[in-house]
């Protein structure tokens, strides 16, 4: 099949960048999207022109690597990575738009490629539970309901791709913020630090620059994990309980990595 | 946002309720009017109650206007610009509601309605179809009116959407949407109280303009 | 050269008499202690813990570590030695730690709990695991391994690691691969992906308190070896081609395994040997290049495009029937082919274990038939796996609920939905156990340069076990390299490094002469396309199969293959930018040199083991034939220098509480 590419193409971060048109002849509807742009980069390498950069990593739609928005929605028609998506989802013919996530707080680097650091920042903000290695009690001290256990891996699904963000029209990082409360925050294990890891993760968040949440959906629609859109509320019903009781649940001081030593010793 | 949002849908259905009273006749209509300034005597001041209520809504109003142009600033900069993909191909969004899609802009029809209409009803100031002393008649003058009624439809169906969405969201704000069964639940809810305002509000000024009020 | 055992099936026998592997490579010293300490085996790593000098916390905030990578072993380093208070600063390719390759293990991961009471035990773990490597790897390591696997669960549910649970709230199990307990915890088939996640949170909270930085989108280039030990490192930054130096006084390495030189594995694309190959050359050893894991259930190649190869979980084989049609000119719509003209191969030549075999034997039955011309689908490389019987036997919503998530990748990837035609699988590279050489310390043979993880030669010997490269990135990151590496630290702060020092000069510009070079030749190929040329004939010849002529084949091909690479690569751009062939370009470089040394490698092992299958040496009926008495080694390789022949150190392979057996699955 042929089709028509209109990519985003911008030399690095300060540099203006346009659409630009590439015609991509006999390809196979069983290759992968990542590979059309693969063969389309072999082509234009040969050809002496810059090739077209964009993120990828595993191809098996877990590292959360790729990401491209085509045809202006997030990893394109189907509800999975970018990786994932074939060529046999278009038609002979079809002209395809390819551009990064767009975002503030995800500047462009390099054509595709975009900055996601702050959700690494979102995590740092208290998106983990303290178990020093070598504290831990028996595995099967603290049963965990399986029910909770269950819904607790849904959110933990998540893959960080940012397409949550790419897609809501506030860009707001809420469900992706919100996976990541759900998931700690139903297992035993994530409640001594619920409250204060949910007011933590929400101010790194808002000071990242991600807009605020309106309740659309279009984050879950696009999510290739389906993190259910339910996490969002969960993340609010610990926030409003975290503001309601007080200074108990802010954030404490960062831990210090190391142990207090007896200076006498 | 969402805390003011509900104070204001509460308001609505009240506000609401009062207007259904219009079927009643012009004296019960009336009596309702008056019967507001005398809410919550002798405990309170004449009018007490009322003031008490409008300071809650003016509040109310601009803690909501507040907070919408926070989100829509912090959208705006997050977002990075107005332009933000190229592709038009996908301008309505994978799922998003139409509801969803008019808050904003809908928000700002709400707000210059609300303000003809304090005008209008409220402050007497302004009266298609002839100034009358008795609220009844004012309302009935007005809705004699066929551009009058169509204004007003036009601001009920946006109040109608933004109700809708504002209802789901503010109640999901609030945590109230921890499961896909609440999920349904609330999107039920919204699309009730939307219909039951939209509707609410526009029985009466229908009647009138159908002569079934007079 | 030693008379050969009497069973031994020669194929050709010419060329096993005139074998003269010996002009590819120089003989060393044997490899005599491998620090290990000599008392009984389940008392060993208490010694070693208690032996070993310990930092105390006040001065361990003056001692740095450098890690490279952030996979499980490598998050799980840099989280443990940042939380006792070392300096670490940590480095990764991708974009965020959490992108590593470990994330997309599927299965699960092993420990010996015994929460079955099935008699599973440390003991029974830990003879599993040598027997499942065919002898081929080293006792007191693997003993260890068992032992820590234990722990390695309890760290992970407190850090919130959402394994699979049963109604009553506590931790499920699932059997694997040929072992008779219920030992593997798992996370649906995401158990690498939540275990990657909890080590990453746990990074991310020392990143947030200080005590590592962390760098991503750098690559390591080169490593910088001061006065004989590992002091730092050079890295490109790849956003702006910036090159660095770091420095430390203790350099880990956890960078992963290097599949990806036959260009199509089921590891990551930028998946990568650079680091370790840069140790290597600058003096650790590369031990037991030529062993490769090569999984039977992969979805086949479907065109010359063709970036990676997917995995489909092992489990499949539970229920699922493998068989190709008994005349490679039946090309007949696979549901049309009635039971007659079927070959049910696996379970034809293995009736007792059928089409649950080991995967090396899986996989090259799967070959064997392909070569005979029965491969079905594009390119003959493919055989079936029907469901069709399980489906009618159990009904499509239990083969749903059992395997409805992987049918659905299947689904996804080939467009032909497994519920109504059979899945088409052929075996691809996934995991490979060789790597560089460490002792019982984790350290390598340069002092100060530890590797931990898959990119050491790990615990896994010639074959790895399903469920256990997770258990060992975790052990040695969490458990093993914090208490070995004290040790070395304990005689730290080492001497600052001068920027000026030759050594770090010298492999600054060898840094940027390479890349110079790259950029500059503007050849008339891509780097894909000698990288896919490469990965042919590694597969063709140090694949599923390997023979004397072969591999010599291989090594003449692969040698000219790299002149032309070094005279016709095309690399566009400049080193200043974010330049994604230029990354590629300098790893295909270095899988050159390392496809070279599996080559002799594997020609010079003339036995078969685990994933290493010699023609010229299998029983009479086609199977694997180990050499224990003149094998029974690990090859450690030493640099010789370019174009000078490496030199092998071997390490004898003493057995002392698991007898050596031949493997038998008839």
């Amino acid at each position: 099949m042929n089709v028509t590419l209109r990519v985003w193409r911008q030399a690095n971060g300060r540099a203006k960048g346009k659409m630009a048109i590439y015609r991509v002849n006999d390809i196979s509807e069983d290759m992968s999207f990542l590979e059309m742009l693969d063969v389309l980069n072999e082509r234009l390498t040969l050809q002496g022109d810059d090739p077209i950069a964009f993120d990828s990593d595993c191809r098996e739609g877990i590292c959360g690597m790729c990401g491209l928005v085509i045809n202006g929605v997030a990893h394109g028609p189907q509800q999975t990575t970018t990786c994932q998506l074939h060529m046999r989802s278009f038609s002979d013919g079809d002209v395809i738009d390819v551009e990064p996530w767009r975002a503030d707080p995800f500047p462009v680097i390099k054509d595709l490629v975009v900055d996601r650091s702050a959700f690494d920042r979102i995590i740092q903000a208290g998106g983990y539970i303290s178990a020093p290695t070598g504290t831990a009690p028996d595995a099967h001290a603290t049963p965990v309901p399986k029910r909770d256990a269950d819904r607790a891996f849904d959110a933990a699904t998540c893959i960080s791709c940012g397409a949550c963000v790419a897609a809501c029209p506030n860009g707001s990082a809420m469900l992706f913020t919100a996976a990541k409360i759900t998931h700690l925050g139903l297992l035993p294990q994530g409640q001594p630090e619920r409250y204060s890891r949910v007011v933590g993760m929400v101010a790194q968040h808002d000071a990242e620059g991600f807009g605020g949440c309106t309740n659309i959906g279009e984050c879950t629609a696009v999510c290739p994990k389906a993190i259910p859109f339910e996490t969002i509320s969960r993340l609010n019903r610990d926030l409003i309980s975290a503001l309601t009781h007080g200074g108990s649940h802010w954030p404490r001081a960062a831990p210090k990595g190391e142990t207090e030593v007896d200076e006498e010793d | 946002m969402a805390v003011t949002g509900l104070i204001l849908i509460g308001y609505l259905l009240a506000h609401m309720y009062g207007n259904l009273k219009i079927f009643a006749g012009a004296e019960a209509f009336n009596e309702y009017a008056h019967h507001l300034r005398a809410l919550g005597e002798p405990l309170l001041p004449h009018t007490g109650a009322l003031w008490i209520i409008r300071v809650v809504l003016l509040i109310s109003v601009l803690g909501h206007m507040y907070a919408a142009f926070n989100l829509w600033s912090r959208a705006h900069k997050a977002r990075g610009g107005t332009r933000r993909y190229y592709s038009h191909k996908s301008r309505t969004g994978v799922q998003r509601t139409y509801a969803s899609f008019t808050l904003r802009w809908g928000g700002v029809v709400i707000l210059l309605f609300v303000i003809y209409h304090l005008l209008h009803l409220t402050w007497n100031i302004i009266h298609p179809g002839g100034a009358a002393a008795e609220p009844y008649d004012r309302v009935v003058n007005g809705f004699q009116i066929w551009s009058v009624v169509l204004a007003y439809t036009i601001a009920m169906i946006a109040v109608g959407f933004h109700v809708r969405h504002g209802t789901w969201s503010a109640l999901t704000t609030l945590g109230a949407n921890t499961s896909s069964l609440a999920r349904r639940r609330l999107n039920v809810l919204a699309y009730a109280v939307a219909g039951l305002v939209t509707v609410g509000f526009l029985l009466p000024p229908f009647a009138i303009l159908f002569g079934f009020v007079s | 050269m030693a008379s050969k055992p009497p069973d031994v099936h020669v194929t050709n026998s010419e060329l096993l008499d005139s074998l003269d592997a010996d002009s590819f490579y120089v003989e060393g010293a044997d490899i005599a202690d491998t620090k290990a300490p000599k008392v009984p085996i389940d008392r060993r790593w208490e010694e070693r813990r208690f032996r070993a000098r310990l930092v105390n916390p006040a001065n361990r905030r003056k001692l740095s570590v450098i890690i490279v990578g952030t996979g499980l072993a490598g998050s799980s380093a840099a989280a443990t030695l940042g939380e006792a208070g070392y300096n670490v600063t940590c480095f990764c390719y991708q974009d965020s730690p959490r992108r590593a390759h470990s994330i997309a293990a599927q299965g699960g991961i092993n420990a010996a709990k015994n929460y079955r009471n099935d008699g599973d035990s440390v003991y029974r773990l830990f003879y599993d695991t040598v027997k499942g490597g065919d002898f081929r790897a080293r006792e007191s390591n693997v003993y260890r391994l068992a032992e820590v696997s234990v722990e390695i669960i309890d760290q992970c549910v407190a850090q919130g690691v959402p394994f699979a649970r049963e109604y009553g709230g506590l931790l499920d199990n699932r059997s694997f691969g040929g072992v008779q307990v219920s030992r593997t915890f798992y996370a649906r088939g995401q158990t690498g992906q939540q275990l990657l996640i909890g080590a990453y949170q746990a990074l991310e909270r020392q990143i947030a308190a200080g005590t590592v930085e962390m760098n991503t989108r750098h690559e390591m280039l080169e490593l910088i070896v001061v006065d004989g030990r590992a002091r730092g490192v050079v890295i490109r930054d790849m956003v702006t081609g910036a090159i660095e130096t770091h420095f430390a006084d203790a350099v880990v390495l956890a960078t992963g395994g290097y599949s990806n030189v036959f260009f199509l594995s089921t590891n990551a694309m930028g998946c990568n040997v650079t680091a370790t190959w840069r140790a290597y050359r600058k003096g650790a050893y590369f031990a037991n290049p030529c062993f490769t894991q090569i999984h039977p259930t992969c979805i086949p190649v479907s065109g010359d495009y063709q970036s990676k190869l997917t995995l489909m979980s092992e489990s499949l084989r539970n229920d699922g029937r493998i068989w190709v049609p008994k005349s490679g000119e039946d090309k007949r719509d696979p549901r049309e082919i009635p039971e007659q003209d079927r070959d049910y191969y696996l379970e034809r030549l293995y009736p007792s274990f059928g089409n649950l075999v080991p995967r090396d034997i899986a996989s090259r039955a799967a070959k064997n038939v392909c070569d005979e011309g029965r491969g079905v689908g594009p390119g003959g490389l493919g055989v079936y796996l029907d469901f069709a019987a399980a489906i009618a036997r159990l009904g499509r919503p239990t083969v749903e609920a059992r395997y409805g998530n992987l049918f659905q990748i299947y689904a996804q990837i080939t467009g032909d939905d497994p519920y109504q035609t059979p899945m088409r699988i052929y075996p691809a590279v996934h995991y490979t156990m060789g790597g560089l050489w460490v002792d019982y310390d984790l350290a390598s043979s340069i002092p100060g340069l530890y590797v931990t993880g898959e990119a050491n030669f790990s615990d896994h010997g010639a074959n790895r076990l399903g469920a256990s490269a997770l258990m060992q990135g975790l052990a040695d990151g969490y458990f093993v390299l914090p208490n070995t590496i004290s040790d070395y630290l304990a005689d730290g702060p080492f001497p600052q490094v001068d920027q000026s020092h030759p050594a770090v000069t010298e492999a600054v510009e060898a840094v940027r002469a390479r890349i110079n070079t790259l950029l500059s030749v503007n050849g008339s190929r891509t780097v894909d396309s000698f990288h896919r040329e490469l990965g042919r004939l590694i597969w063709d010849y140090c694949g599923m199969e390997r023979s004397e002529e072969g591999l010599r084949k291989a090594l003449t091909r692969i040698r000219e293959l790299k002149k032309e690479y070094w005279s016709d690569v095309r690399v566009l751009g400049t080193n200043e930018e974010l330049n994604q062939a230029l990354e590629r370009a300098g790893r295909v470089a270095d899988f050159f040199e390392l496809g070279e040394l599996m080559c002799i490698d594997a020609l010079v092992r003339r036995e078969s083991c685990g994933g290493h299958f010699r023609v010229e040496s299998q029983t009479p009926d086609g199977e694997a034939l180990r050499n224990d008495a003149e094998f029974a080694y690990v090859s450690a390789w030493e640099f010789g220098g370019d174009d000078r022949r490496p030199i092998l150190h071997k390490e004898p392979l003493v057995y002392e509480y698991v007898e050596m057996k031949q493997r038998s699955y008839k």
